[in-house]
């Protein structure tokens, strides 16, 4: 039922003259801000004037811009076929519901909803529920709301409340710029003259001159001689006068538009006159300049008396000015100010613009990089976390691509933060790669400090920047609204250009509570693995390589042992490899599987006496007089240093 | 004044109206400000008696936009008619490009328009242009007027156009002739170009 967008009607389509420019730019305006600059957007033209492209090119750039957007486009009589069809079968809630949840509805032609009094109502249903849930309406018409006959004054009102705008007949310019770009898609080419010739012809819309072109360039085609201006004319059908001689002097005025005729003869002799290459290095000043460059390079070529092949010199400065282009949008991610610099709009100072956008990139802090010490190769496997790291590997091979997002859930300490941040490292690694890896806490910390730096364009350049994000803990954005609004947003930016997200979480995150259905179902869509409780064979690995940093000497009696403890984290494990350490220490004595037998199950005679106290109430009452709780007492503290790691992690 | 400019990369075109008094140049140029567009062209300026007559000249700029991405005006003058206005006449000539001579082609103002015609040779000459360098279109206007007033363009050819150069019967009153005359000078004009005459 519904239309599917034309690929070909895209805003880079469609040529602006002065005749639709502000149509033109409120299409844009409504394309990037769906909803929220003009509602309802009414464009109202003649026929063939470009109002169904300029309706398609919002969708299409809405939906690249946001690919989520649920955009719909529809002639009225689609709309009126439908709804009738809902209504024959019995389905008309269904077909209301339907329209209700479209964030983009694009309208073509509703001057037809003339005496269509059933419509009138339904489509003022419609856009009131549409505006009132700040959705996009943009609609079109061959007239002003006012003047569609017999429409409701409600809907007239509605129509008219947003913004209603006109696209006039092109100009002669933009005529004979239209024509040129679509002979350029063509591939065909014309002697100077004939578009001109054609442009200048008065016809009522686009539509007949893409008509005419198409007869020019089918007459070409079969012609093995090119067309000229004349010819043109002949076959067009154009009238053509006797340029000089005695012809009687006609008593009834011909062609009413003289100077259209005049300025297509004046165009053609001023076409021969101004030596090819002259005017071809004139063109191409012309157009730079009206997108705002400095063509200072190609005016010094025109006031040169010897001819010159300008072909070179235009792609040359056309490569430039590309150049340009490249260098003020990538410092415009960092800087929007610093980009409006007039050294990006002059190809004559290209060296200056690289040294500008150098400065910018290296003052441009990068986002937090994931953390050195937390290696792939210090990441203990074992059959219990093998399938988190085949998916951690495979997300390095082939980032974006494969599981986008990936989300590691499990219990605190099983190694989500390593995992993540090993995973990090690896994707830094690969060319031109940069890896956002922090905390959740952290993200949340330096938006906070952007909005109250009022930074927040810098903040999101920076993130958007990346090429890959790794958020740890990010159930923490529970109930924080603006972190869930701005990571929607890099969410749908990473995914459209796969990039590569990853997240860690203590459980599934359709459980985690405070967190918006749109973040949590888009966590789901990628892949969701777990990081179970170490087996034996992490913790073997664990515990040799947390002896071997401490320089015990290996002892496989002690490694067994100490990886048969129960332990449901590393965390735990490393906590309890620590106490026989720190018992071997203050004893002053080798560490060994015996010493660990008697801290950890019998314990010294202070931490027997101690335990005692646990057996029987949970309660210790100490010598100071204050009552403890067991459960609030830490009574294994590790190293510091780990704990210290821990917290800057 | 040059031509072409191409460090301004602009085409301005002077292009004067000369004749006897009352052959119809400011008419010639109503015309045509009736059909170019309102925002081609600018205001037209027309200094003129309480009778109509022009006491000074008028001016008429008209934009034609782009072209060969050349920004292209031309300027359209007209000279006073009257014998007595010959110091402004000259001043309306320097920087011409071209000149559309306006005869009358009523039989009794021939000689009207061949001392008109002296006077313009006489004119170029003082500003050291020679007549024949300067291109120049003849229009044989009121050619509207009963045939036992008027002369036949052949006559008129005969009569005027010694340097055998485009000529038209018209009736600017009504139109006719207007443009092809514009168009014939700005051909001839506009040649001179590519013959690298102008800068």
């Amino acid at each position: 039922m519904t239309t599917s967008l034309n690929p070909k009607f895209t805003f880079d389509t469609f040529v602006v003259g002065a005749a639709n420019r502000l149509a033109v730019t409120a299409a844009r305006t409504v394309a990037e801000s769906p909803g929220s600059a003009y509602n309802p957007l009414f464009i109202y033209s003649g026929s063939g004037l470009g109002k169904t492209h300029l309706l398609m090119a919002i969708g299409a750039a809405a939906k690249k811009l946001a690919s989520d957007l649920n955009v719909e486009y529809l002639t009225l009589d689609e709309y009126v076929e439908a709804f009738h069809a809902a209504i024959a079968a019995g389905q008309g809630d269904a077909f209301r519901r339907r329209f209700q949840t479209v964030d983009v509805l694009l309208i073509d032609d509703v001057q037809f909803l003339t005496n269509r009094l059933e419509m009138q109502a339904e489509l003022l249903r419609l856009s009131e529920a549409l505006q009132a849930a700040g959705r996009q309406i943009v609609l079109t018409s061959d007239r002003t709301p006012v003047d569609i006959e017999n429409l409701d004054e409600r809907l007239i009102s509605r129509f008219s409340g947003g913004l209603v705008v006109d696209i006039g007949a092109p100009d002669y310019e933009t005529r004979v710029a239209i024509l040129r770009r679509k002979a350029e898609e063509r591939g065909a080419e014309f002697q100077p003259g004939v578009l001109e010739t054609v442009a200048a012809a008065s016809f009522a819309n686009v539509r007949e001159l893409m008509g005419v072109l198409n007869r020019l360039v089918a007459y070409q085609a079969v012609n093995d001689s090119p067309l000229n201006a004349e010819g043109a004319k002949q076959l067009l059908g154009i009238e053509t006068r006797a340029s000089g001689g005695h012809a009687a002097v006609a008593s009834e005025r011909t062609s009413p538009d003289e100077f259209a005729a005049f300025l297509t003869d004046v165009t053609t002799t001023v076409g021969k006159a101004v030596e090819a290459w002259r005017a071809r290095i004139a063109e191409a000043i012309l157009r730079w300049e009206g997108e705002g460059y400095r063509t200072r390079r190609l005016e010094a070529l025109l006031e040169q008396e010897t001819p010159i092949a300008p072909d070179e010199e235009i792609a040359a400065f056309a490569r430039d000015v590309e150049r340009l282009r490249v260098l003020e949008a990538e410092v415009s991610q960092f800087d929007p100010q610093a980009a409006g610099q007039s050294v990006f709009r002059d190809p004559e100072r290209l060296a200056e613009a690289e040294e500008a956008a150098t400065r910018v990139r290296a003052g441009a802090a990068p986002p937090p990089a994931p953390s050195a010490a937390l290696p792939f190769s210090l990441f203990a496997v074992g059959s219990s976390n093998q399938l988190a790291v085949n998916v951690a590997r495979e997300v390095i091979e082939e980032p974006g691509r494969r599981y986008n997002p990936l989300v590691f859930i499990g219990k605190s300490g099983v190694g989500k933060s390593h995992l993540l941040n090993a995973l990090g490292l690896e994707l830094a690694r690969q060319p031109g790669a940069v890896v956002a890896c922090l905390s959740t806490q952290a993200f949340i910390d330096e938006l906070i400090t952007a909005l109250d730096g009022n930074r927040m364009e810098w903040w999101r350049a920076r993130y958007r920047r990346a090429t890959a994000l790794l958020l740890d803990d990010i159930h923490l954005i529970s109930g924080k609204d603006r972190t869930q609004e701005e990571l929607f947003n890099l969410f749908n930016l990473f995914q459209d250009l796969e990039r590569q997200l990853v997240f860690t979480a203590p459980a599934h995150p359709k459980t985690l509570q405070g967190i918006e259905q749109r973040i949590s179902s888009r966590l789901e869509g990628g892949l969701v693995v777990e990081l179970p409780e170490p087996d034996r064979e992490v913790r073997r690995v664990v515990v040799q390589r947390a002896l071997g940093a401490q320089e015990v000497p290996d002892d496989p009696a002690l490694i067994d042992y100490l990886a048969d403890r129960p332990a449901d984290s590393v965390r735990s494990l490393i906590g309890l490899l620590q106490r026989v350490v720190g018992a071997a220490a203050a004893q002053d004595v080798p560490v060994s599987a015996g010493l660990a037998r008697e801290v950890l199950e019998g314990g010294t005679a202070a931490e027997r006496r101690r335990t005692v106290g646990f057996r029987t109430s949970g309660i210790v009452v100490s010598s100071a007089g204050g009552v403890r709780s067991r459960e609030k007492i830490v009574w294994d503290w590790g190293a510091p240093a780990d704990r210290l790691i821990e917290e800057l992690r | 004044m040059s031509l072409v400019n191409f460090t301004t990369r602009e085409i301005t075109c002077k292009i004067v109206y000369y004749g006897p008094g009352r052959s119809g140049k400011t008419t010639n140029l109503h015309y045509i400000y009736g059909r170019v567009p309102e925002s081609r062209r600018g205001r037209m300026v027309s200094l003129a008696t309480q009778t109509d007559r022009t006491l000074f000249f008028d001016f008429l700029p008209i934009d034609l936009g782009q072209i060969s991405g050349f920004t292209t005006r031309f300027q359209l003058y007209t000279v006073p008619g009257q014998v007595y206005y010959n110091a402004t006449r000259r001043l309306v000539l320097q920087g011409a490009d071209g000149v559309v001579f306006v005869a009358d082609s009523q039989a009794r103002q021939l000689d009207e328009n061949l001392e008109s015609l002296q006077n313009l040779q006489a004119n170029l000459l003082d500003l050291s242009i020679d007549i024949r360098t300067m291109p120049l279109s003849l229009q044989y206007n009121k050619q509207d007027l009963p045939r036992e007033l008027i002369l036949q363009p052949v006559e008129l050819d005969d009569a005027l156009n010694f340097r055998n150069v485009p000529s038209f019967p018209a009736d600017a009153l009504h139109g006719n002739g207007v443009f092809e005359t514009l168009k014939s000078i700005t051909e001839l004009v506009l040649r001179r170009l590519a013959q690298g005459a102008a800068v």
